[in-house]
């Protein structure tokens, strides 16, 4: 294997760990279509950075960054999912950015090219999946009580409103970082499929977030050798293969 | 001897985007009191409870002892079948180790059937009970694993909102009787939202009937009278009234 491929290998698989443990709090918080249109705003973000010559991951996440507040709000106002009106502010960002992208560069914005990959991407996700992988250990039980109950969360005195901010973060980052490999159009997919499969297959928690884990581990990396044997698009196929892993699952559903 | 009191209220109100949905309540609770809220749907009685929780905004006075421990179980609580987690997982939660999450399951009567052979009933509550889904619980089981949930914090103060909603009939008795039972054995002050006058009569020791405002309080024999009823309930209290006079 040439260090090319290796460092192609591990950053996709750290991805692939971080898109599976944010995805599994995601899938149980109805976030999935929030997430796939959350990740749309990423792309007047990577084009932003690519016309100041900056790396891409940065813009993305400034761009996420303005979005999860904007969710935030929203959720905090009421208790509805305000889905039209995210579905309507993501896709014309989607618009604005399709116009803003340098053409060379937007192939690669929309669908990621993990061949791409350079040591500086590397070292960013490593620090940013170690980070969540700390946040998201201490908020987990927090969070999950609020997606129990969110009054008797309140109740028993959890920040809950804060709990959801930083989670709204992580998701962020993951989004952000997930950009370089399936990007903007499909890395929504890429942080809710693994987590629906783990969830057909678990009965608890610990199960649960560890099989989203793995299967998003799986799905880069298959994904990844796949398209190199075959020599085609590697986004769109780590897309697919999670999509096998999930109907795989299907048949082992609890 | 008067029990020390643990809560004050005056002159309460809550008011959601100017409308008043509750005004004017007065009232105390004692220590080891088991306080039954009554009142037609919409009276607001779900929300005083949040308002004596402090989640939500409220005009007046709530006044609570030092140093309670407090404990609420919500109406709204459906948990989604497909959720993954265990039983044992959510009363890990609390931090409060096996050995203990176990013995408050055998006080709210999880795995009674099984009382009588303590290391059978062990085994039942490890597999059976720990390791089940959460959502796969009936009714009447969820019910108790979440008593059993706020127990595991010692606390001083329960508050159940329809404690038996979902629960069929037979089981809504056996819940009432755990709770007395839980409430001879701790040193616990029950708050507790019903709509069922028989369970206030049985369970209560004081019973506040609101409707916006408040409409009786006291004790439920002397205070539930047809007057109050008929203001409570409309036209839907010659039941009521009638079966109290048989008794």
């Amino acid at each position: 294997m040439d260090n090319s491929l290796l460092l192609q290998v591990i950053t996709g698989s750290l991805i692939g760990l971080g898109a599976g443990y944010v995805g599994s709090f995601m899938v149980l918080r109805r976030m999935s279509l929030v997430g796939d249109a959350l990740s749309h705003v990423a792309l007047p973000g990577i084009a932003i950075s690519l016309l100041l010559n900056i790396n891409p991951f940065f813009g993305a996440f400034a761009a996420l960054f303005i979005a999860i507040i904007l969710i935030w709000i929203l959720e905090k106002r009421t208790e509805l999912p305000s889905e039209t009106l995210v579905g309507i502010m993501f896709t014309v960002s989607l618009a604005l950015g399709l116009l803003l992208t340098p053409e060379p560069e937007l192939l690669e914005a929309l669908f990621g090219d993990i061949t791409q990959v350079t040591s500086a991407d590397f070292i960013i996700t490593l620090v940013a999946v170690a980070g969540m992988f700390i946040v998201m250990w201490k908020i987990s039980e927090n969070l999950m009580l609020g997606i129990i109950s969110k009054e008797m969360a309140q109740a028993n005195k959890i920040p809950i409103q804060r709990i959801n901010f930083i989670f709204l973060f992580l998701v962020a980052i993951v989004v952000a970082l997930g950009l370089k490999v399936v990007g903007t159009l499909l890395m929504g997919s890429l942080v809710i499929i693994p987590a629906a499969a783990a969830r057909n297959t678990s009965i608890n928690l610990s199960q649960y977030t560890k099989l989203a884990m793995i299967f998003g581990v799986l799905s880069t990396v298959l994904g990844l050798f796949v398209s190199r044997y075959f020599g085609i698009e590697t986004g769109p196929t780590i897309v697919l293969t999670a999509g096998i892993i999930f109907v795989g699952t299907l048949l082992f559903k609890k | 001897m008067e029990n020390e009191t643990i809560l004050r209220v005056e002159n309460l109100g809550v008011s959601f985007d100017g409308n008043q949905v509750l005004k004017g309540l007065n009232f105390y609770v004692s220590r080891g009191d088991v306080l039954a809220i009554v009142g037609p749907n919409g009276a607001g009685k779900s929300v005083l409870f949040k308002a004596l929780l402090g989640l939500i905004p409220h005009s007046g006075k709530i006044e609570w002892g030092q140093n309670l421990k407090m404990s609420y179980i919500p109406q709204k609580f459906a948990i989604d079948k497909e959720l993954p987690l265990s039983v044992g997982e959510f009363l890990k939660f609390k931090k409060r180790g096996q050995k203990n999450v176990i013995e408050t399951l055998k006080s709210v009567g999880i795995g009674a059937e099984h009382k009588n052979d303590p290391e059978h009933l062990l085994r039942h509550l490890k597999e059976h009970v720990l390791n089940q889904r959460l959502g796969w619980l009936s009714g009447g089981q969820l019910q108790r694993v979440l008593i059993a949930w706020t127990l595991l914090d010692n606390p001083d103060v329960l508050l159940f909102d329809e404690p038996t909603s979902g629960i069929d009939v037979g089981g809504e008795e056996t819940i009432y009787n755990l709770l007395k039972k839980l409430h001879g054995e701790r040193d616990l002050t029950i708050f507790l939202i019903s709509h069922d006058l028989n369970i206030v009569y049985k369970y209560a020791s004081n019973v506040l009937c609101i409707n916006k405002e408040m409409i009786c309080y006291g004790i439920p024999e002397t205070v539930l009278d047809p007057q109050s009823l008929v203001k409570l309930y409309g036209g839907e209290a010659g039941f009521y009234q009638h079966q109290k006079h048989e008794h």
